[in-house]
């Protein structure tokens, strides 16, 4: 049954190559931790893989109760914390799964970095890798004020205080951010949709391009 | 299926179909350049792979059954006494611009030449270490930069965290998400609600048709507490039975503040019987149904 849809889809869209660019490759034995225990360190960046789908998958759920105003954020928050059936493990994998996956990030960065993988010719990865570092650190930034608790507020709050610092473009920035003079009712907003729309556009798209180059280029070689 | 025109082919692309054929396949990196044992990643790989999977997904679900996200106070732009402090993969950079050369009328030093400095020279690794050594080890400067920095990144991220550990025992704070567990696991013993209040939160009148409202309107409670008993001079008595059971109502009206209200109330023909229903019915107020 599945082999006849999947030839009658094949027929005519010819679908077998693209799997196949995608999944079918082979795995050297210098990144495979079966063969030697040190290849671990070439997991890091599946792992943050993994963990990257987590945050999304768990964000997914988290956005059916989070309200994202000022009057509400906090208590949707609690109610989601408290009264929702699983919603602690949902809320709980979103929150831990962000630390994890920024040390899987960096534990990744770092496996690239001194096993020289970013040369020649991967340097265009390394720059695609940085980028969505940095997407990753702003995610980081803006999740972290919408259970609009004191501490998400005063840390944002500081942070706005930190961008105001730059020279011409600061003030600008930190109002664009805010929406306004303070932190407030339009912050949380904006948060919310650089948060769940903005930033997780761009991240998909990096790692589009991340993993293609990843299938052109193959993994880097044995030391 | 390939492109090619074969007599068995069902489908036959006809007028402009654009669909090209594509003459040279995909370029795979040819891993026979490796020595060694390559493996398929599809299926042998990915097997292997999975299971490792499933055990970090059940790891990481323990952690977070064990150890519940923290959510502090709802935020309060007037509290005063809060000490702010960023999540951890931030800590060092806070630290940072704590001291003097990076602060101040240096700030700039801080927020934009060093971290600038830093971070570009990171994106842009491979054009700067452009030597075709790949070993860490044969290539010092490169190597020694990244260690040095992340030293400096540890060091400045286990100083802020001192730093705050030690201006909370100062203070004598306990963090709010820590305060707030506590009070709420205390209050779940007492069986009271376990939740913030909700500023201007209309609480709904429990039974808002029993007549003991047609008492305290008698009783002339309705004057001070709004006839909607949302509060006036005196305070809103919705939600009342939150904080207070039939017999403490009592006591407030027998010997507590009201005693006076009460005995006006008595002296306007109020019986005794009436009030004990009134105290019944505001001990039923409670702001939520659970
Ligand atoms: C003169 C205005 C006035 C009238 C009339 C009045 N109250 Fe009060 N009531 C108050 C004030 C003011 C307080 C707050 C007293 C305090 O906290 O010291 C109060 C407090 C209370 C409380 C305690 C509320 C709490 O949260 O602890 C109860 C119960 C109460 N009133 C019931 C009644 C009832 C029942 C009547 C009718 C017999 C009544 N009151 C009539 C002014 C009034
Ligand atoms: C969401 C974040 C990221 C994900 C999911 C991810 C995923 C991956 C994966 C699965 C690989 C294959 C090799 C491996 O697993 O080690 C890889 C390779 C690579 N990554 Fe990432 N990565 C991320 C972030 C980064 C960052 C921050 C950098 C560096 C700035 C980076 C640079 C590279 C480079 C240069 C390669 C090729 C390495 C080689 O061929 O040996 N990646 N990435």
């Amino acid at each position: 049954m599945f082999k006849t849809v999947y030839n009658w889809i094949d027929e005519r869209l010819d679908i077998t190559p693209m799997w196949r660019d995608v999944a079918d490759h082979e795995v050297p034995e210098h990144v495979n931790p079966a063969h030697h225990f040190s290849a671990f360190v070439y997991c890091f960046g599946g792992l943050t893989f993994f963990i990257t789908v987590i945050q999304i998958l768990s964000g997914m759920f988290l956005t059916m109760y989070y309200v994202p105003d000022i009057i509400n954020a906090y208590y949707s928050v609690e109610y989601l914390q408290t009264k929702v059936a699983f919603g602690q493990i949902v809320r709980g994998m979103h929150h831990w799964g962000a630390s994890l996956v920024i040390v899987m990030m960096f534990l990744h960065t770092l496996r690239v970095f001194f096993t020289g993988s970013y040369k020649a010719p991967r340097e265009m990865n390394w720059v695609v890798g940085m980028l969505i570092f940095f997407i990753m650190l702003g995610l980081g930034f803006t999740g972290y004020l919408l259970p609009w608790d004191n501490k998400a507020y005063f840390a944002t709050k500081v942070g706005m205080e930190i961008a105001d610092t730059v020279p011409y473009i600061g003030p600008y920035v930190k109002e664009l951010l805010q929406g306004g003079e303070i932190v407030g009712a339009q912050t949380l907003t904006r948060f919310f949709a650089i948060h769940v729309f903005f930033l997780p556009a761009a991240l998909l798209a990096m790692l589009g391009a991340h993993f293609i180059m990843i299938r052109r280029q193959g993994i880097s070689g044995p030391l | 299926m390939s492109h090619g025109h074969s007599p068995k082919e069902k489908v036959i692309y006809v007028g402009d179909s654009r669909v090209k054929k594509r003459v040279n396949p995909l370029l795979q990196p040819d891993y026979s350049a490796f020595p060694g044992k390559s493996e398929a990643f599809i299926p042998n790989f990915l097997l292997k792979e999975w299971m490792v999977g499933c055990v970090a997904l059940v790891a990481f679900l323990v952690l977070t059954i064990s150890e519940p996200a923290p959510l502090g106070y709802p935020a309060d732009p007037n509290n005063t006494g809060f000490i702010p402090i960023p999540d951890w993969y931030f800590l060092f950079l806070y630290q940072f611009l704590k001291y003097p050369y990076a602060s101040g009328s240096y700030v700039v030093f801080g927020t934009v030449l060093i971290p600038g400095i830093a971070f570009g020279a990171l994106m842009l690794a491979p054009f700067l270490d452009t030597g075709k050594e790949r070993r860490f080890y044969r290539r010092p400067i490169a190597s020694s930069m990244m260690i040095v920095s992340l030293i400096a990144v540890v060091f400045l991220t286990k100083t802020a965290w001192n730093e705050y550990q030690h201006e909370l025992k100062e203070l004598n704070i306990i963090p709010e998400h820590i305060e707030r567990e506590e009070k709420a696991r205390e209050a779940a013993m007492e069986g009271k609600p376990t939740g913030q209040p909700k500023p201007n939160q209309e609480i709904a009148l429990v039974d808002k048709d029993d007549p003991a409202m047609e008492l305290m309107k008698k009783a002339g409670c309705l004057s001070c507490h709004g006839t909607d008993l949302k509060g006036g001079v005196g305070p809103s008595l919705r939600g009342l039975g939150d904080s207070l059971s039939q017999d403490d109502i009592l006591k407030v009206l027998h010997e507590g503040p009201m005693k006076a209200q009460y005995e006006q109330a008595l002296a306007a023909g109020v019986t005794e019987d009436e009030i004990t229903s009134i105290a019944a019915w505001l001990a039923k107020q409670k702001s939520s149904t659970e």
